[in-house]
């Protein structure tokens, strides 16, 4: 009975998400192509907004993921933005260089609304991109087994920058020029699809035996393991479950952006994400999307009314992580979830 | 041959400067436990300061030896105090708290002091600027004479390499007598050994640990000046790979350990000078992350570190 | 505690917003076609990279801009420059370019320096249909799609690439050092140092390449988009206006970023509109216009043809100066 139900549930959300994409793409394609629409506020506040919306849900994915190693499994790495990078660079390999044979030829497609061929690619891309960004990421695990918090930090932080010089030197993929021409196929669906897939998932698994498994290495790696916690096991899965996600949210990112470059794998990159993760609350998966959602629309917004203080931005954040390490070091919702049923009790009462 | 020794001398140049920066991480870590993430953006700060004091005591062009030290000896005391400033607003709060927050908080203050360092200028003092604003200024060289010691083989050594070996030195031997034959520098071996039994025999350990911040920022800024000298554009995001790859060099002679930090460093220096030498030098930045991945896998204490058992 | 906190940083985010709440940016529909001497404003939308890695390029480039900006606007024919930071990351890109398009209507673009950051703007350039102009990004992937070998509609710059460079360095040091060895150096993680030395390696006959050492650099010359001391008319002027407006001298960035807004504002004049088809169009058929960076003419794939300076690294004297060498045609 829960299966059906969980079927149906399932089937609505994509009937909903392929909705609300079909929707944007077409406003988006309609701004494109009619200047004059530009004059209509509600076009032009559309033109503006929509590429946040679909930036938001990708660093959900981000955030969410990272949450998982970091906030669930108390694995402090800093180098997730590697992980996106690689899963960017694999996916965008794929469909640039096997695109054009299997699915014909795409030059005349709009951002967002390309052929059901190159979509099925682009799903298959985006999943290969999670397993390469997977498998470096069980590279990682496994020395993490021995360092503790900082050192682990510092060697993730590593990590990443040895990502990146790595990158730089592979020509087929353009180099540190970047890799280019990629097809711009990410559109709302497929950005909000993997930000849910990436929310359930890590909610299934911090609800089950083996989130109890991360929370007791997170708590005491030694009580945890005199306990019979396989320690190996859950670090290097925590890792490689936390890389898939991100992996696919590079390649999102890939074929947004139609280009992707070795600076994305780097340390600036990867501190954005942990800030997010680190205001929302490590552990709280809640507090993860509603920071993602906050630190993605905030620069927006203080840049629609106040473009001069761009400047000041990464400032900000570097007094945010100060201030909030000082006042309130859980973040916002400090471990807490919200629910549905916690919501409705709090009303109730 | 002739290759060899040059890059042999310039290895110990950068090794040098990786040293001197590596000493603030280790000694911080000795009495605190705790990586200043920030520590490299001392050392950039360091290199501005000595811009700062080159202009106002007017040597910029003095291409004299003398001029260099009073330079040197502004630059660390102004480093000193934002070292200490550091360690009393940001993370003296934070002694009892969980390790990873204090990481957060110092890789705040290190984002803040470079991308704060970027804002446009909002006061000028006869041509420096602060904040610095985005350009790269240009460190003057012309303080110290354009010396070029040159020997009959072909070997070069410039003044500034002269300087770093001399500099180093002095201070290297100022800091273990501090270490070993004063007495802060007694109370400083006595936090790092254990902070409750140094508080409790009496030690004010708040102070010791200012101390401890003032001597690694002085001796980061120290190399700020020395590395500018020599690769004179400066611009203040020079700190971070710098100051990541001496944390490298601490880590490798064994964190904690004064010695180790100076060896970590030449061996860090040297090694990749000659990798970028010999091998290829887009691999330079790969190197140090890839000897730190290794270290900590095969020895994780480093060359001269003990290892510390935990107590459950 | 919690609460007071969570009160304060509602209260800073409010003032924040509240403060800066004057009804937003006078946005404007692309203009109706103006009379003869054309007049009216031609809005553009500068993307640069004011903070970060590569804050000083985008800041140069942006003086020379308002620059240029002020200067035709002291005529019939004004002009409004919006300059967003991208703060040298990939990233902020296409939120920002979007940004220009949508909120400022611009009616074209200005940017980037860095020739990956023109990259990630290009395809939306071409498919918001607003012409762009790159002030310095010299890979040839800018303005030609790398997959399909097509110039892209929309994009443009107003320097030269990579390999017209590299063959201008390879003449110079055939001509006139009269050479015939060459030692390449090249910076593997610096995309334009790469795209360079294949330039060069691609123009010289016999290269033979080494790896070399910094400290070698005794008579050094480097090939420029601009210097100060041509004799061309209209640089002297130039060089004085920028002097006057910002205290220092001109750099190639600068130099670029004015003749990109300049070139823009002809092709308008040209165009007789501020439409974003008919500027494009324009642009395409810029022939000999007398840049400050050299007479500059747009070819088939969208390329600025001009001429390249030779400039000699001078450290003699104590400082290091740059004066100019020659000049070398295409």
């Amino acid at each position: 009975m829960r299966l059906v139900r969980r079927l149906i549930g399932g089937l609505i959300l994509l009937a909903v998400l392929f909705a609300i994409n079909g929707w944007g793409t077409a406003m988006q394609q309609a701004v494109n192509s009619r200047p004059d629409l530009q004059s209509i506020a509600f076009y032009r506040q559309f033109s503006i907004w929509w590429p946040v919306v679909l930036e938001t849900g990708r660093w959900i994915t981000l955030a969410v993921s990272l949450n998982l190693i970091n906030g669930l499994a108390g694995q402090f790495s800093l180098g997730h933005a590697a992980f996106a990078a690689i899963g960017g660079y694999a996916a965008g390999a794929i469909t640039v260089f096997l695109g054009p044979r299997l699915c014909g030829d795409a030059t005349l497609a709009a951002p967002g609304a390309y052929p059901p061929g190159w979509n099925l690619l682009f799903a298959a891309s985006l999943i290969a991109g999670g397993m390469v960004a997977s498998a470096v990421g069980f590279l990682v695990g496994l020395p993490s087994l021995r360092l503790r918090g900082d050192y682990l930090a510092i060697v993730t932080l590593g990590m990443g920058e040895v990502v990146r010089v790595v990158i730089e030197h592979i020509e087929p993929v353009g180099g540190s020029l970047g890799f280019n021409g990629i097809p711009l196929i990410t559109n709302f669906f497929w950005v909000y699809l993997v930000a849910i897939a990436t929310i359930l998932a890590v909610r299934n698994i911090a609800q089950s035996t083996h989130g109890r498994a991360l929370l007791a290495i997170r708590e005491d790696e030694v009580a945890a393991e005199a306990m019979g916690v396989p320690l190996t096991r859950y670090k290097v899965l925590a890792f490689v479950i936390g890389s898939f996600f991100a992996g696919m949210a590079g390649g999102l990112y890939a074929h947004f952006q139609g280009s992707i470059q070795p600076q994305a794998a780097g340390f600036i990159e990867s501190i954005q994400i942990v800030v997010i993760v680190v205001l929302g609350g490590s552990g709280s998966i809640t507090g993860s999307v509603l920071a993602a959602i906050a630190l993605t629309l905030f620069p927006e917004i203080l840049r629609s009314v106040r473009p001069e203080l761009e400047q000041y931005r990464m400032v900000l954040y570097a007094l945010l992580l100060i201030v909030l390490m000082l006042v309130r070091p859980q973040g916002i919702f400090g471990g807490r979830e919200l629910s549905l049923r916690g919501l409705l009790a709090r009303v109730k009462r | 041959m002739q290759v060899f020794l040059q890059q042999l001398i310039n290895g110990v140049a950068l090794g040098a400067i990786y040293g001197l920066i590596a000493l603030g991480y280790t000694m911080v870590y000795g009495v605190l436990r705790f990586i200043n993430f920030a520590h490299g953006d001392i050392f950039m700060l360091g290199a501005y300061a000595g811009l700062f004091a080159a202009v106002i005591l007017g040597v910029t062009q003095s291409a004299s030896w003398g001029a260099v030290f009073p330079v040197i000896l502004m630059a660390m005391a102004i480093c000193a105090v934002v070292g200490m400033a550091i360690e009393r607003f940001a993370y003296r709060k934070l002694r009892t708290a969980p390790r990873l927050n204090a990481l957060i908080t110092a890789i705040g203050v290190s984002l803040f002091l470079e991308y704060g360092g970027q804002l446009p200028p909002m006061i000028r003092i006869d041509g420096f600027d602060f904040p610095f604003g985005a350009q790269t200024k240009t460190f003057p060289t012309g303080i110290l004479p354009p010396t070029q010691i040159t020997t009959g083989t072909g070997l070069s050594l410039s003044a500034v390499q002269v300087l770093t070996f001399v500099v180093t030195l002095v201070l290297m031997v100022g800091l273990n007598a501090i270490v070993r034959r004063t007495r802060i520098g007694v109370a400083m071996r006595a936090v790092s050994a254990d902070r409750e039994a140094a508080a409790l025999m009496g030690i004010p350990t708040d102070r010791v640990i200012l101390f401890t911040f003032a001597l690694g920022s002085a001796l980061a800024a120290a190399a700020g000046v020395l590395y500018a000298l020599d690769k004179p554009t400066i611009d203040p995001l020079m700190g971070l790979y710098v100051g990541l790859k001496a944390f490298v060099a601490a880590v490798l002679g064994g964190i904690g350990s004064i010695p180790g930090a100076m060896l970590g460093g030449f061996v860090l220096g040297l090694t990749e000078t000659f990798v970028a030498g010999y091998l290829a030098s887009s691999w330079r930045d790969a190197i140090a992350f890839g000897i730190l991945i290794l270290i900590l896998i095969v020895r994780p204490t480093g060359i001269l570190g003990s290892s510390v058992r935990e107590k459950v | 505690m919690v609460r007071k906190f969570a009160l304060l940083l509602t209260g800073v985010l409010a003032a924040l917003l509240v403060a800066g709440c004057p009804p937003p940016p006078a946005t404007q529909n692309p203009s109706p076609p103006p009379g003869p001497g054309l007049s009216g404003t031609l809005v553009l939308g500068h993307f640069a990279s004011l903070t970060g890695n590569t804050a000083m390029f985008g800041e140069s480039t942006d003086k020379g801009v308002k620059l240029a900006a002020e200067e035709i606007s002291s005529g019939n024919l004004k002009v409004t420059v919006h300059t967003l930071d991208d703060a040298s990351q990939q990233q902020q890109v296409p939120l920002i370019v979007n940004r220009l398009i949508s909120q400022y209507s611009v009616h074209a673009l200005v940017g980037e320096v860095a020739s990956s950051r023109s990259i990630a703007a290009a395809p939306i350039a071409d498919s918001r249909q607003v012409p762009m102009v790159s002030p310095s990004s010299t890979n040839p992937d800018v303005t030609v799609d790398p997959r399909t070998g097509k110039t892209r509609p929309y994009v443009f710059r107003v320097c030269f690439t990579d390999p017209f460079q590299g063959a201008v360095i390879a003449r110079f040091v055939r001509e006139h050092l009269k050479l015939s060895r060459a030692a390449l150096l090249v910076d593997a993680k610096n995309a334009y140092s790469v795209g360079l030395g294949k330039g060069f390696r691609d123009h010289f006959t016999r290269p033979t390449l080494t790896n070399v050492g910094p400290q070698y650099f005794n008579d050094c010359y480097f090939s420029n988009h601009f210097s100060p001391e041509e004799t061309r008319p209209g640089v002297r002027e130039f060089v004085e206006a920028y002097r006057r407006k910002y205290g220092e001298a001109p750099n190639g960035l600068a130099a670029l970023g004015y003749d990109a807004v300049k070139i823009l504002a002809d092709a308008a004049r040209r165009a007789g509109s501020f439409d974003r088809k008919a500027l494009r169009d324009a642009l395409e058929n810029t022939r000999g216009y007398p840049g400050v960076t050299g007479q500059i003419s747009i070819d088939e794939q969208h390329n600025a043809v001009k001429s390249a300076v030779i400039v000699r690294v001078d450290t003699s004297s104590g400082a290091t100066s740059f004066p100019l060498v020659t000049t070398i045609a295409p």
